[in-house]
Order: structure tokens, then C-alpha cells, then sequence
């Protein structure tokens, strides 16, 4: 299948199945370069496990990944090589808890990178800086605020200098008073020309920053659109119920 | 003659078996240390004859009483060529039998390290390995202090079983003393004394350690 030059990531035909229950069906879509792109859709349906099968943490049954014009999922590709070119930002931030916030940043720079000490604590700054954290360097994860730790596992995942950024709920697990300081970091991001594929419920986020919406049910993309279009006048039923349900859960659309 | 006349005289003898308990448990200690660590990683992480293996390894060692696995280490291997001093089949037969109890402490501590840090540290693009060395075994550390302190102050109480092979240790001392004087009583009551000074000298030294090492947020969820 020839490769569209200017998608930086290339979803086609992923299929994941746990024991009989198909949790990913044929599953196909791309981000160009510089778009971000969000993913809403119910609990339990496989927004999780699709993310994790871009960065190959579970490995589809089938299907392709390419990144940038590279098929990931070939057993040639190597794939600690492959996974320093995305990003990810957890739901439960899983910041390394042995490790100040400095040196989270720094370690994956260091051991993975072979970055010398020095350069390296002077890149992991910069991104603390570029989070708002500079202040926090020496704290550990214990002693930051959830939206604190939030910042801290983005700054993780940009010092090592990702062409795609994949965000698994990253303000699920917070306070709402917390949400904005991580929005907003993943705004100024996105503003930046980061690619980024995003797992979220926070429709005004997606409707003020991204491209295109995809909306997953039972492991099949139901619509897809620009936010316009699917908050506007979404085709199916499904999407329409489902935003009207998140609406009632946290405010209307568009307004955070 | 009074308790503490009798305490001096026979002091000298009794420091000197003290030192070899000291060497004994130090060695040993050490041995299942870093045996326990290789047993825990290859019971969680090695493949299923490696993990059958080690599993196999801390069952055995476990389940069988430490004077049989000293008394096979020191008399019965003679016959096939291989003659220990005592003082070696101790260290072995304490550091073997104490790896299979640290494996299981190292076991413990390893799962209780977040999986989602271990997906995280993938997800950075570290191998396996490097997430073992860089996240597990720091977190594992710090988290089996508490229970590891146990194992050395067991290990350094039941090193005294190494008396029975003839390793000239501060109980074999004092056994020794006490049958010239017939004062068992007091001998062995000094005995007691010393190892429980050297308990407490221990568990004070690991309690600093623990502080030391401390870090918000990171201990065993009791």
C-alpha cells in the first residue's frame, strides 16, 4: 500500500481480539503532521488499547502502524528505537517514583538516549521550564499536585524529542480544578505544531484545539469529523447520544 | 567466683567466636543476597524452565531444615570429592538457605513496583533490561529494607546452627568454655547477650540505612 507522505502516523486495518472478544475491529485512520486529533468514545472500548498498539505496548493481531512513512509494525523495525519518536502521557501519569522530577525527565535521556549527564540535565530542565515546573525539579512525585505530575510525565515524553504525542486520558484521573493547568499545556503543544492523538472526554478541549474528532464504539470507529461537524450535526445516532451524555456529565460543549 | 569476674575471664574466648558469627553472617548474608536477586528475577521474569528452576530452588531450600542442608553440605559431600572446611559449608549452607527466603522478599518488593511505571519506562523506549536496572531493582531496594532487616537478624541468630558442623563460632565457643567450667548458665547466658547486642547494633545501623534511602511516597503499602 503506497504511504501518504504527509501522515505522520498511519493507522491501517488493526484488529485486537482478548480471548473471543474483539476489543479493536479493523480499525484505520491518520494524523498528518501538525494535527491533533482526539479520540472520544465509551469506557471499555478500546481507545486505550489502540493507543497502546501505536506505540506497540500490546501488539495488534493485525493490522499496520507507520510512522512518518515507516511500517512500525515490522519485526525489522527496532522498537525501543521506533518508541523514542512518540510520546505517551498516561492516565495515571506513572511518573517513576524513586525519581525527583528532574530526574524523570532526564533518565530516559541518559539511559536510553546516551545523552552526557550534564547536556541531559540541561535539556530535562528546559522542558520543566516549558511545563511551568522549573521550581518542582527537585520534588518527588509524591509531593506534586495530580495536575503537577501530569506536566511532569509530558515533559518526560517531549525531552526525548517525539515526532507524535499519544495522550491516554491525561486529565481523567484529576481534580477539575487541576484540568485546566494540564489543558493547557497540551494546548500551548498542540499550538506549537506537535502531531497528537488524543484519548479524552474534554470536548471543549477538542473543540477548541483539534482537527478532527473520531468517535469509537465497541472497537469500531462509528464517525469521524471535524469537531464542527460532529458536535453540529453528527451523521449517526450513537455519536449523537453518546456527546449529548457527555454533555450532561460535564457541562455543555465548548464551554470549558 | 561472682557473674561479672567470671563475664571478663571468659570474654576473650567468647569475642573471638563473636567474630567468626560476624564473618559468617556478613558472608553469607551477602551470598543469598545477590543469589536472591537472581533467583526473584528469574522466577518472575525468566522463561518457564528458568522460572520452574528457581521456583524449585526456594521451595527446596524452604522446605528442608537448615542443619540437614548444613549436614549434607559438610559430611556428605566428602565421598564425592568435594571437602568443605567448616567455615565454608557455613557460609554455603547459610547463604544458599537465605537466598531462598530473599528471593522471596526481593519477589515481593518487585511486584509491588507500579506496572504502569514499567509501561511508562517502555514506552520511553528502555528494553526489559534497562527497566529492571533503572526502575525495578532502585524501587526493590528501597521497598524490602524493612523485611530484608528480619532475614539479616535471622540469619545472624541461626548461624549459631553452624556450631553443629564444628565452625568455631561464638555458640561452638561458648559450648566449649562451658564444658571446662561447668558454669553453663552464666556462659550461655553471656552467649545470649552478645548476640542480642549485636541485633540490636544491626537493626539500628538498617534503621539509619532506611531513613537514608527514604523517599516520599515509596515504601511497602502495609
Amino acid at each position: 500500500m503506497s504511504v501518504d507522505q504527509s501522515a505522520m502516523l498511519r493507522v491501517e486495518n488493526i484488529h485486537k481480539n482478548y480471548g473471543k472478544e474483539k476489543v479493536l475491529e479493523d480499525i484505520s485512520f491518520e494524523v498528518k503532521g501538525g494535527e491533533t486529533k482526539v479520540i472520544i468514545g465509551p469506557s471499555g472500548t478500546g481507545k486505550s488499547t489502540l493507543l497502546r498498539c501505536i506505540n506497540q505496548l500490546t501488539t495488534p493481531d493485525s493490522g499496520r502502524v507507520w510512522l512518518d512513512g515507516i511500517d512500525i509494525t515490522n519485526s525489522v523495525a527496532d522498537i525501543n528505537q521506533v518508541r523514542q519518536s512518540i510520546g505517551m502521557v498516561f492516565q495515571d501519569f506513572n511518573l517513576f517514583s524513586h525519581l525527583s522530577a528532574l530526574d524523570n525527565v532526564r533518565l530516559g535521556l541518559v539511559k536510553v538516549k546516551k545523552m552526557d549527564k550534564r547536556e541531559a540535565s540541561q535539556e530535562a530542565m528546559r522542558q520543566l521550564i516549558r511545563v511551568g515546573l522549573e521550581d518542582k525539579a527537585a520534588s518527588y512525585p509524591a509531593e506534586l499536585s495530580g495536575g503537577q505530575q501530569q506536566r511532569v510525565s509530558i515533559a518526560r515524553a517531549l525531552a526525548m524529542g517525539p515526532k507524535l504525542m499519544l495522550f491516554d486520558e491525561p486529565t481523567s484521573a484529576l481534580d477539575p480544578e487541576l484540568i485546566g493547568e494540564v489543558l493547557g499545556v497540551m494546548k500551548d503543544l498542540a499550538e506549537s505544531g506537535m502531531t497528537m492523538l488524543v484519548v479524552s472526554h474534554e470536548l471543549g478541549f477538542a473543540r477548541s484545539i483539534c482537527d478532527e474528532i473520531i468517535f469509537i464504539e465497541k472497537g469500531v470507529i462509528v464517525e469521524q469529523g471535524s469537531p464542527e461537524v460532529l458536535f453540529g450535526n453528527p451523521r449517526h445516532q450513537r455519536t449523537r447520544e453518546f456527546l449529548s451524555k457527555i454533555n450532561e456529565l460535564y457541562g455543555e460543549t465548548g464551554k470549558k | 567466683m561472682s557473674f561479672l569476674s567470671l563475664s571478663y575471664e571468659i570474654m576473650p574466648g567468647l569475642l573471638k567466636g563473636a567474630v567468626v558469627t560476624l564473618e559468617l553472617t556478613v558472608c553469607s548474608i551477602s551470598l543469598g543476597f545477590v543469589l536472591g536477586i537472581v533467583l526473584a528475577l528469574g522466577r518472575l521474569y525468566g522463561n518457564r524452565p528458568v522460572s520452574v528452576l528457581c521456583t524449585g530452588y526456594i521451595e527446596f531450600f524452604r522446605g528442608t531444615p537448615l542443619l540437614v542442608q548444613l549436614l549434607i553440605l559438610y559430611y556428605g559431600l566428602p565421598p564425592y570429592g568435594i571437602r568443605l572446611s567448616s567455615f565454608v559449608a557455613g557460609i554455603l549452607g547459610l547463604g544458599l538457605n537465605s537466598a531462598a527466603y530473599q528471593a522471596e522478599y526481593f519477589r515481593g518488593a518487585i511486584q509491588s513496583v507500579s506496572q504502569g511505571e514499567i509501561m511508562a519506562a517502555r514506552a520511553i523506549g528502555m528494553s526489559r533490561f534497562k527497566v529492571i536496572v533503572n526502575i525495578i531493582l532502585p524501587q526493590m531496594f528501597r521497598i524490602v529494607i524493612p523485611s530484608w532487616s528480619n532475614e539479616l537478624i535471622y540469619t545472624l541468630k541461626y548461624s549459631s546452627v553452624a556450631y553443629m558442623i564444628g565452625a568455631p563460632e561464638l555458640m561452638a565457643q561458648g559450648k566449649f568454655i562451658a564444658a571446662e567450667n561447668f558454669r553453663y548458665f552464666e556462659v550461655f547466658l553471656v552467649v545470649a547477650f552478645i548476640y542480642l547486642i549485636a541485633v540490636v547494633v544491626l537493626s539500628r545501623i538498617l534503621n539509619l540505612v532506611e531513613k537514608r534511602v527514604r523517599i516520599p511516597g515509596l515504601q511497602m503499602a502495609h
